[in-house]
């Protein structure tokens, strides 16, 4: 286990500057475009081998977005993405199939990302069969030794996924996804579904996966406490955009971005010797749809001041490689 | 003092296609005026159940097949239609997780919350409706004369849950149920939710029974808390004993299978799992429900259901170990 405040991060392995995403939305008979969602505005980030990068915000952030935009399943609109010893991309529909198969992603509900009609061993074969890898017998044999990776049992192989409990539909997810042998996989959300008992399972399942395959990833969550357990990186998303990105511990012991301060401040503790006081007041939450000028943060911000409300904050590098957007900080 | 509420070996069961199976079973607790209650347990364990046999909601396919429920010493399951409505809204009111399920979309919020004034209180139609905009104020409504006008689907998700707590609070009941209340919602909105649940419960002297899978919220709210695992009671002690000493083999890995804030240090601590899933209800075993994901089984867990008994002062369990604790 390494220590993630001395740890000095070699060349990424994943790095992304100015990720764009904007949706077009679109009303009347003739569709014509009457605004833009911009869901993704300018994320940049970076996750380095063997690394977990925890992404955290509320709904409808954009965290999902980043995700299916690197997994290249929506539109990029701008924006830079490289991997390390690959071509540099900003559009993943014409990336060639060996830089693509390195990124897989797994998603929150296990089950309607899989096919009711399916066997398992046929789900977690097909990335192998798409991608034409070995002979049927070499990709029978890779998904036995699959199936008993993700702790699965062999004699379930023949099962379809209604049979299987949540947690070991997410089971069967991970398989699929590593079959490719992938260097990053993208967790979106991939224990927000699942029992307590069982979220533990695949939290320790994802670190065990990660020591011995030397995997990356990129976990998305709401849920700081899951993100502290399992991340080395974390960076925090507020409407479209990183507000502030640091080692775990200089993001949970010492946050810099207001807003990082309020998340820490609202998750609720494990301990009733020391409750929160919560305040019952309502804030101004705004939407990606009708996103706030300047800092998109200035309607909740109690350090909010005029240039706050003008011009928008860029990310600034601190001390300890943290980096920060808020022009009072 | 009398409780606000007290239950007493209430069974609930759910017709099946091949009969009927229980979903709850010898449930019992009071809880007093301006006192809260969690039940927490993962899902499918009876905690949905349990509140909706408390408001006589109970959909169809479910019945409560014995027990007795207390509202301030009236027997509420023996009360006529008439009696219970009354009751409802009035004495005792329930907070739901999803508010759409529990706002009607073709009403106003303002006009659903006088509709309830209305039928608790002698009260004319302005008069009402000042109330509604009073209640919104209560739970912190941005704009609430506008509020008052709009419908629910114009609402954020924690506006909404605003909404709903404003008519389940409309005639100031002295009970409050609340089923997962802050799931649905963002962390930074739950801290303001479970703020102003709490504020109002210490204004109103309500009593509470909040219901939630989450640990966290439990720390943050809870006087006593009641385990529940597979549709019974497997522990209950004051939120106290229970973060610091657990004793039901159950809790323990709960609070092992939780990470959460602040204990992570720099490198990541394997997870305390709990093997296996949680059971059906409609093939339990014979013995303790738990027993095969217990570290601890014995041959006899697995021959004989653990009795629900105090273990020290307070402090209840249903285990075989801790009888000499
Ligand atoms: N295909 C689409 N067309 C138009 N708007 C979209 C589309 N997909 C997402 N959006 C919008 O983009 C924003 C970001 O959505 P996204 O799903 O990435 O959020 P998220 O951070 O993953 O939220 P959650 O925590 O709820 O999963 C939201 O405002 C959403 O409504
Ligand atoms: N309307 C219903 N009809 C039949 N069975 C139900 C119904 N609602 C819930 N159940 C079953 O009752 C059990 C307990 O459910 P519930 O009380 O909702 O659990 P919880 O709230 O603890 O997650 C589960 O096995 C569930 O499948
Ligand atoms: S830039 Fe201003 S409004 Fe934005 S977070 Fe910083 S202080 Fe708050
Ligand atoms: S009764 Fe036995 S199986 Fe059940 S919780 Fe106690 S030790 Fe475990
Ligand atoms: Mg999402
Ligand atoms: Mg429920």
């Amino acid at each position: 286990m390494r220590d993630t405040a001395e740890f000095i991060a070699p060349a990424p392995l994943l790095s992304v500057e100015n990720l764009k995403v904007h949706f077009a939305i679109r009303a009347g008979v003739f569709q014509r475009q009457v605004g833009e969602v911009k869901a993704v505005d300018g994320v940049s980030f970076s996750i380095g081998a063997s690394e977990t990068l925890g992404l955290v915000g509320e709904s409808g952030c954009g965290k999902s977005t980043t995700g299916l935009a690197l997994m290249g399943l929506v539109r990029v609109t701008d924006g830079r993405i490289a991997m390390k010893g690959a071509l540099d991309v900003t559009s993943m529909r014409n990336v060639p199939r060996s830089h693509r198969r390195r990124m897989q992603i797994i998603f929150q509900d296990p089950f309607s990302s899989l096919n009711p009609r399916q066997r398992v061993r046929d789900i977690i074969r097909a990335p192998l069969d798409v991608h034409r890898i070995g002979t049927m017998e070499e990709r029978q044999a890779e998904v036995a030794k699959l199936i008993s990776l993700v702790g699965l049992r062999s004699d379930q192989a023949d099962n379809f996924p209604h049979q299987f409990s949540g947690g070991q539909r997410q089971r069967i997810g991970i398989a699929r996804a590593l079959a490719l042998k992938p260097d990053i996989i993208i967790c979106d959300e991939p224990v927000s579904a699942l029992d307590v008992s069982v979220q533990a399972q695949i939290l320790n399942l994802l670190a065990d996966l990660q020591s011995e395959l030397g995997l990356s990833y990129l976990f998305i969550s709401h849920d700081l406490g899951v993100v502290e357990h399992i991340s080395h990186q974390v960076a925090v998303m507020y409407l479209g955009k990183i507000v502030e990105t640091g080692s775990k511990k200089a993001i949970f012991s010492k946050p810099l971005h207001p807003y990082s301060e309020l998340l820490l401040r609202s998750a609720p503790s494990h301990d009733p010797h020391h409750r929160h006081q919560f305040s019952a007041v309502s804030d101004d939450i705004p939407s990606a749809t009708r996103k706030p000028s300047g800092c998109a943060f200035h309607t909740r911000c109690p350090l909010a001041t005029d240039i706050c409300r003008q011009v928008e904050p860029q990310l600034e590098t601190k001390a300890d490689g943290q980096s920060v957007a808020c022009h009072h900080r | 003092m009398e409780p606000a509420l007290a239950v007493s070996n209430l069974n609930v069961e759910i017709l099946g296609e091949n009969g009927a199976f229980p979903v709850v079973s010898e449930m019992s607790f009071s809880v007093n005026p301006g006192q809260t209650i969690c039940i927490v347990g993962e899902s499918g364990c009876g905690k949905s159940m349990t509140a909706l046999s408390l408001l006589r909601l109970l959909p169809e396919s479910a019945r409560v097949a014995s027990g007795s429920i207390k509202i301030h010493g009236e027997e509420f399951l023996a009360m006529d239609q008439r009696k219970m409505e009354d009751f409802r809204g009035d004495k005792i009111a329930m907070i739901f997780q999803e508010p759409l399920t529990a706002l009607n979309p073709v009403l106003t919020i303002g006009e659903q919350i006088s509709e309830s004034v209305r039928q608790h209180r002698n009260a004319g139609k302005r008069e009402a409706f000042a109330r509604a905009v009073k209640c919104l104020e209560l739970v912190q409504m941005p704009d609430p004369e506008r509020r008052a006008r709009q419908y629910p689907h114009e609402l954020s998700g924690g506006m909404r849950q605003r909404a709903m707590i404003a008519l389940a609070l409309a005639c100031e009941p002295k009970i409050i149920i609340a089923d997962e209340p802050t799931t649905a919602l963002d962390v930074t909105v739950q801290a303001q939710i479970l703020g102003l649940i709490s504020d109002l419960q210490k204004r109103l002297g309500m009593a509470q029974i909040l219901i939630t899978h989450d640990l966290g919220v439990v720390a943050e709210t809870a006087d006593r808390v009641i385990v529940m695992y597979a549709g019974r009671r497997v522990e209950e002690c004051s939120v106290y004993e229970l973060f610091d000493n657990p004793l039901h083999p159950y809790t323990v890995g709960l609070m092992g299978a939780v990470p959460h804030r602040g204990e992570a240090a720099a490198s990541p601590r394997r997870l305390a799992d709990i093997p296996g899933t949680v059971p059906a209800l409609w093939d339990l075993s014979k013995g303790c429900a738990f027993a095969p994901r217990c570290p601890g089984a014995s041959s006899r867990c697995f021959e004989e259901r653990p009795p629900f008994t105090e273990k020290k002062p307070g402090h209840f369990a249903a285990c075989w170990e801790h009888d000499h604790a």
